[in-house]
């Protein structure tokens, strides 16, 4: 793959009008091939800020962010974005909200339905099409958001902390339910989240951020979502010594910046 | 108008505070709280405030051409029904009144829901509008209706004409509300799927301000109806407004309640069926989140 596809952060930073301090400083990051990009930090370091940036909500202060080598200037349909409060359009049913995408593209009704409830099938929610959103449970809701975005077909996921809001055993399964999407659909995934053990379980590169200014402190390369999407199972990854080893490094590496910070 | 409206909303209120003060106390609800239904309490205020009126008439002790009791007005609401007042049957009349609604109605609806579209969209368009409709609406329809009747005369069109501008103003301003407080993430969820500006005016935006355009016709409406009794005092021949002002000339006092009864009627009906159209319409805001 060439050098230039792909989504790159180019020494960006931020700086909110009225603030002494960037909320974004000097990132630089590349999300391609079909990484897993996991940024992880406490809140208030600029995760959503770089994930605004990724999807063209919000232009950098300084440097520059390009996808496949243009710089990114608005919103596209590329790069498509899962939000934490899954942001659906409720006078629409479950169909409609996935087949959105293709609509504002000008689809034709019959194939964009055809292909939403593809999409629907593969987040397990096919009975579920004429349903209202506002019926459906927290993680039903959100996996309609990733279906909504995958519908569209985008070359780039950008996910907000989209399972924060779920309740623990609902996370899990969304944590999989993505690992399988990702290996079926080959997707690259820029997804933002302040849980460890998420982060060190999804991601083929882990980011570590810390505040004032916001900032990337370490990298690194991991293959716990590797090793699931090619069939070994989420309990035994989880309770693999090395996987624990790894989250209580990542821990340990937070705190150490949050010392340095006092 | 007012008053219906204010007293249903208290019953609702009070009903979910006793709700809740069970729930929050982690008591069971005591069996009179549990079949309290708002309903029963209302119309048992209606009950008694019919069988005072009835006592005090049928004794004799308010004279029928201060207040007539309600037997009389039902057996005027046939006779007029039936033979008429003033070379109009009640249906007539009534006919009149809610024809001269439906027109500023939907003139009112065709033109502010565009301009509170604008206006929400646009601080220009708002700079512009806010402070005509903000001049206007305060003012009482009566003070102005000179004004109306020495440009448009005293045909249909100025009686319409004041209607609607009591229905337009609710409408603009809620719309504008509505179109203002779209939720961001909905719109960057649109924008992040590839629309454009119009197409997310078209169907994020509007949809969303859905529920409060629906208010602005609720509120409108009443306020439409309240006007009227002053619309029809311009010259008309059939209504309910100028039902109950021929009537009040020639102290027919059992017509003028009948009247105000029909026109108080309507209003609550008018009321019920606008959240009825709302709960249709915007069940996602009735149910949960
Ligand atoms: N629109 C904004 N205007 C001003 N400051 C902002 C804005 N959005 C975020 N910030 C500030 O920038 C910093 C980073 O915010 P954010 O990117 O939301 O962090 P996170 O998502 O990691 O919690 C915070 O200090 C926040 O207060
Ligand atoms: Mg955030």
């Amino acid at each position: 793959m060439s050098p230039t596809q792909g989504l790159q952060f180019e020494a960006a930073s931020v700086i909110y009008p009225g603030q002494s301090q960037p909320a974004l400083h000097n990132v630089t990051l590349r999300v391609a091939d079909d990484d897993v990009v996991v940024a992880l930090g406490p809140s208030g370091c600029g995760k959503t800020t770089l994930l605004n940036l990724a999807a063209g909500f919000l232009q950098p202060s300084q440097g520059v962010v390009r996808f496949n080598g243009e710089r990114i200037s608005a919103p596209s349909a590329a790069r498509g974005v899962v939000f934490q409060d899954n942001a659906l359009l409720p006078w629409l049913n479950v169909l409609d909200n996935v087949a959105f995408g293709l609509k504002l593209q000008r689809v034709p009704k019959a194939e964009r339905e055809q292909r939403a409830r593809a999409v629907l099938a593969q987040v397990d929610l096919q009975d579920f099409a004429s349903q209202h959103v506002w019926q459906l449970s927290g993680g039903m809701r959100q996996r309609v958001g990733l279906a909504r975005a995958l519908a569209a077909d985008p070359q780039l996921l950008l996910m907000d902390e989209p399972f924060a809001a779920l309740d623990a055993f609902t996370r899990e399964q969304m944590q999989e339910l993505l690992l399988q999407l990702w290996r079926r659909n080959g997707k690259r995934i820029l997804l933002i989240t302040h849980d460890i053990e998420e982060a060190v379980f999804l991601a083929t590169h882990l980011v570590l951020m810390s505040p004032r200014p916001g900032r990337i402190v370490e990298r690194l390369p991991l293959d716990f979502g590797r090793r699931y999407a090619a069939g070994e199972s989420a309990r035994s990854i989880k309770s693999d010594p090395s996987f624990i080893a790894t989250r209580e490094h990542v821990l340990a590496r937070i705190f150490a910046h949050r010392g340095q910070e006092q | 108008m007012e008053q219906t409206l204010l007293t249903t909303e208290l019953d609702v209120t009070e009903a979910a505070s006793v709700e809740c003060a069970s729930c929050a106390a982690g008591v069971r609800p005591l069996p009179e709280q549990r079949v309290f239904k708002p309903w029963v309490s209302s119309a048992t205020t209606v009950g008694v405030l019919l069988l005072i009126w009835w006592a005090v008439t049928t004794a004799g002790l308010i004279q029928p051409v201060f207040l007539p009791s309600p037997q009389a007005v039902v057996g005027k609401a046939w006779t007029v029904s039936t033979t008429g007042f003033m070379d109009a049957t009640l249906w007539q009349h009534l006919g009149a009144s809610l024809g001269r609604m439906l027109v500023a109605l939907l003139a009112a609806v065709v033109l502010a829901v565009p301009v509170g579209v604008a206006m929400g969209l646009s601080r220009r368009a708002h700079a512009i509008l806010d402070p005509l409709i903000e001049f206007y609406r305060p003012i009482p329809p009566l003070a102005y209706l000179p004004l109306i009747v020495i440009w448009f005369g005293i045909g249909e069109l100025s009686k319409v004409l004041l209607i609607y501008l009591a229905i337009f103003a609710p409408i603009a301003i809620a719309t504008a509300a509505g179109v203002r407080h779209v939720d961001p993430a909905r719109l960057r969820a649109a924008q992040a799927l590839g629309a454009t500006r119009w197409q997310s005016v078209l169907y994020v935006v509007l949809p969303n301000a859905l529920p409060d355009i629906l208010t602005g016709i609720r509120i409108g409406l009443g306020s439409g109806w309240s006007t009227l009794v002053a619309a029809e005092l311009i010259a008309a021949t059939r209504g309910l407004g100028f039902m109950v002002q021929s009537a009040a000339q020639f102290l027919v006092t059992d017509v003028v309640v009948l009247g105000i009864a029909v026109i108080a009627i309507i209003a609550f009906a008018l009321e019920l069926g606008l959240r009825w159209l709302q709960r249709r319409l915007t069940p996602w805001k009735s149910m949960a989140s």
